[in-house]
């Protein structure tokens, strides 16, 4: 049974969804500082 | 605490990486009915255990948060939890459910420990995370909920391919169930994020605690009914060889730091949006008080 190539799958899988999920956190950061220096300069 | 989390990151890194390493590793044994393709259990099962634990604490946020409104509701909910305690810390030593648990693989003296940690994990979490913090808690944690989830949903198909010959088992009460508590949590994280009613809150923390009482029927299914899905490893008439179990545990410790972490982030985050939001506001108040400051003259003269 060629079964290794499940094996990798699943743990690649994994990182990848993990590595999308702390890319969307590190995106939604940058985005809020940016907004908080914009509303820092308003005032 | 700044220097903290780069600390802990590096050390969860190198936990994680010693744990691939056993996962993969020639040191432990390869199953003798499945080949190599077993391993996935130690992302698979500890994957699991993780979003638990999220959404338990999530559940125990979220009760707290509703409780929180009326100091009578408080008491009550509290109370309520002590006797949960203490009920089920008693019930295990009962001869006749000691003798059920038995049949079932478990230690009564493990049953009382599971129960007593639960209460203690409730009561430690309003103590941490007062006032507004525990929604804070709650949406943070649900996420990195369901991010785990995710991968037991996925890492779950690929595992039953080549060992089931199928991806999916239609009607098998621990795949449904499984996939009903990610569709309620993904269905909670929707409505906090498009729904803009001060209930929001409330809401979202009332479907949270709905959504916690499908995780024991997860968790029991494979106890109480027939699936295809494998008895569970730990307790439950399953077994497993020592240094695999040995394996999963250094696994399940690295995926609970890794999740520690990505907690304390995305609870930053959320702190930090609210941040945002109350400086909108009050830009957009100060805006509006200029305003109508300075029409006042002009309606002032149109009279």
């Amino acid at each position: 049974m060629n079964s290794i190539k499940f094996l990798f799958a699943a743990y690649i899988a994994t990182w990848a969804i993990h590595a999308f999920y702390l890319g969307t956190l590190v995106r939604r950061f940058s985005r809020l500082r940016q907004q908080l220096k914009e509303l820092g300069k308003g005032k | 605490m700044k220097r903290l989390f780069p600390i802990l990151s590096v050390l969860t890194a190198i936990l994680l990486a010693y744990a691939l390493y056993l996962a993969l590793g020639k040191g432990t044994p390869t199953d003798a009915l499945q080949g190599d393709v077993y391993r996935i259990i130690y992302y698979h099962v500890p994957s699991a255990w993780t979003a638990f634990l999220l959404f338990f604490i999530n559940f125990g946020a979220s009760v707290q948060y509703l409780a929180r409104a009326k100091a009578s509701r408080q008491a009550a909910a509290k109370w309520i939890v002590i006797a949960v305690g203490v009920v089920g810390t008693i019930a295990a030593f009962v001869p006749r459910v000691q003798q059920q648990l038995t049949s079932y693989g478990m230690r009564p003296s493990a049953m009382a420990t599971t129960v007593l940690m639960i209460v203690a994990l409730y009561f430690l979490v309003g103590w941490l995370f007062p006032g507004d913090r525990l929604d804070v808690l709650a949406v943070t944690t649900a996420e990195v909920g369901v991010v785990f989830c995710t991968i037991v949903l996925v890492t779950g198909p690929i595992w039953a391919r080549p060992v089931w010959g199928i991806w999916w088992a239609p009607g098998d009460i621990r795949l449904t169930s499984t996939l009903v508590l990610w569709l309620i949590y993904v269905s909670y994280l929707v409505l906090r994020r498009f729904s803009n009613s001060a209930q929001t809150q409330m809401l979202a923390a009332a479907l949270a605690v709905f959504g916690a009482l499908d995780v024991p029927l997860v968790y029991f299914s494979i106890w109480f009914f027939r699936t295809q899905h494998p008895q569970p490893v730990i307790g439950g008439g399953g077994s497993m060889d020592p240094r695999m179990l040995h394996v999963l545990l250094i696994n399940w410790m690295a995926f609970l730091c890794f999740a520690f972490l990505v907690c304390w982030s995305r609870f930053r985050l959320e702190l930090l949006q609210r941040e945002v939001e109350e400086a909108h506001a009050m830009e957009s108040l100060a805006g509006a008080d200029a305003a109508s400051r300075a029409s006042l003259p002009l309606s002032r003269s149109s009279k």
